[in-house]
């Protein structure tokens, strides 16, 4: 931990010297199947033009981390740029069989496991490179998962500034409030992904947690 | 480590471990210790909690032992926390997790999850629901 925090102050000392409008690397983060990939998505599309990767109702389809370079987002006449990063699901059990529910191929389903477990430890690697991150919840789950809470435990170690987003927000199954209960130390966003509701809030909450980065 | 208790439930028993056994041990060796404990089809209850880093690598080491232990799945994994009222209620369990080492109000549980089909938390409660 200590080695993470002299780490981030040279690397801020160092852009802060040679750099006076450095690329920020924007991370997403979560639970498989919670819209990462698909809000990832919906930004570089909106601001690039290009979608960074696939998505699909089957968990684990992001099974390594996938970025874009230099997005420029600009909302309200503001804009700042970003390495965009999306990273797979992170869990704390993968079992090949729950793949075959999906009308998968047994050998297919363990391939996709062993590069899912694989994409986990991927994603716990590339913590310590973030400069901010979004946590990305789907709404209709219960927000008190394990998972949650270590990687925010983890980001608030290393003083990598966090936004909540609560997907799925056009499903009726959603209730934000449970996420912002869970979380009330967090700014939580509703959004829709999926259909692009409320990115204007979302864009908003980004440009003011770039601002806290050191 | 092994696996080799894990597949099909037979049996499983609870195993508490006081943090005190703990406390002592790096990370490497926490952890070490957490999974032998799982592995032989336990579930742990944890006196304390890990660090936000330690768990982040139990569930980096669960990962990379899936493949590769015959039946082993991964974990379920849930912290409780005992959480105190107020301003001088928190400078007081802070000063008890200062002398103690850890936070020892908190308590964590870890089961395979060949066994522990999911835990449900809440705030204050937590559900170990368990596989037929």
């Amino acid at each position: 931990m200590v080695a993470n925090k002299l780490k981030n102050f040279f690397k801020n000392i160092f852009s802060n010297l040679f750099s006076q409008k450095r690329e920020l690397k924007l991370g997403f983060y979560g639970p498989p199947n919670a819209g990462k990939t698909s809000l990832a998505n919906r930004i570089c599309k909106d601001f690039t033009g290009e979608e960074i990767g696939t998505v699909s109702k089957i968990p684990h389809e992001t099974r390594s981390v996938q970025f874009k370079e230099k997005v420029e987002i600009s909302y309200k006449g503001k804009s700042m740029t970003f390495k965009i990063v999306d990273t797979p699901g992170i869990a704390t059990k993968i079992d090949y069989e729950d793949f075959l529910k999906y009308r998968m191929k047994k050998a297919d389903a363990k391939i996709r496991a062993k590069e899912a477990t694989q994409g986990v430890v991927e994603s716990i690697r590339w913590l310590d490179d973030m400069d901010v991150v979004v946590i990305v919840l789907d709404g209709t789950q219960n927000p008190y998962n394990q998972v949650n809470i270590t990687i925010i435990g983890n980001l608030v170690a290393r003083n990598i500034p966090v936004l909540i987003v609560a997907n799925k927000m056009d499903l009726r199954k959603t209730h934000i409030k449970k996420i912002e209960a869970a979380f009330p130390e967090y700014d939580v966003v509703g959004i829709s992904a999926k259909y692009g509701k409320n990115l204007e809030e979302f864009y908003e909450s980004i440009f003011k947690l770039a601002k806290k980065v050191r | 480590m092994t696996g080799k208790n894990l597949g099909k439930i037979k049996g499983f028993s609870i195993q508490f471990l006081p943090y005190s056994e703990i406390r002592s041990l790096d990370s490497t060796q926490r952890i070490k210790k957490i999974l032998n404990i799982v592995l032989g089809n336990n579930i742990l209850l944890l006196q304390g909690r890990l660090e936000p880093d330690e768990e982040a690598r139990l569930i980096g080491d669960t990962m990379a032992m899936i493949g590769h232990l015959k039946h082993f799945k991964g974990i379920e994994l849930a912290v409780i926390s005992g959480g105190s009222e107020g301003v001088f209620g928190r400078m007081r369990m802070g000063l008890v997790n200062a002398i103690a080492g850890g936070d020892i109000g908190a308590v964590t549980i870890i089961g395979p999850a060949t066994i522990v089909k999911e835990i449900k938390r809440n705030p204050k409660k937590i559900e170990l629901l368990l596989k037929k």
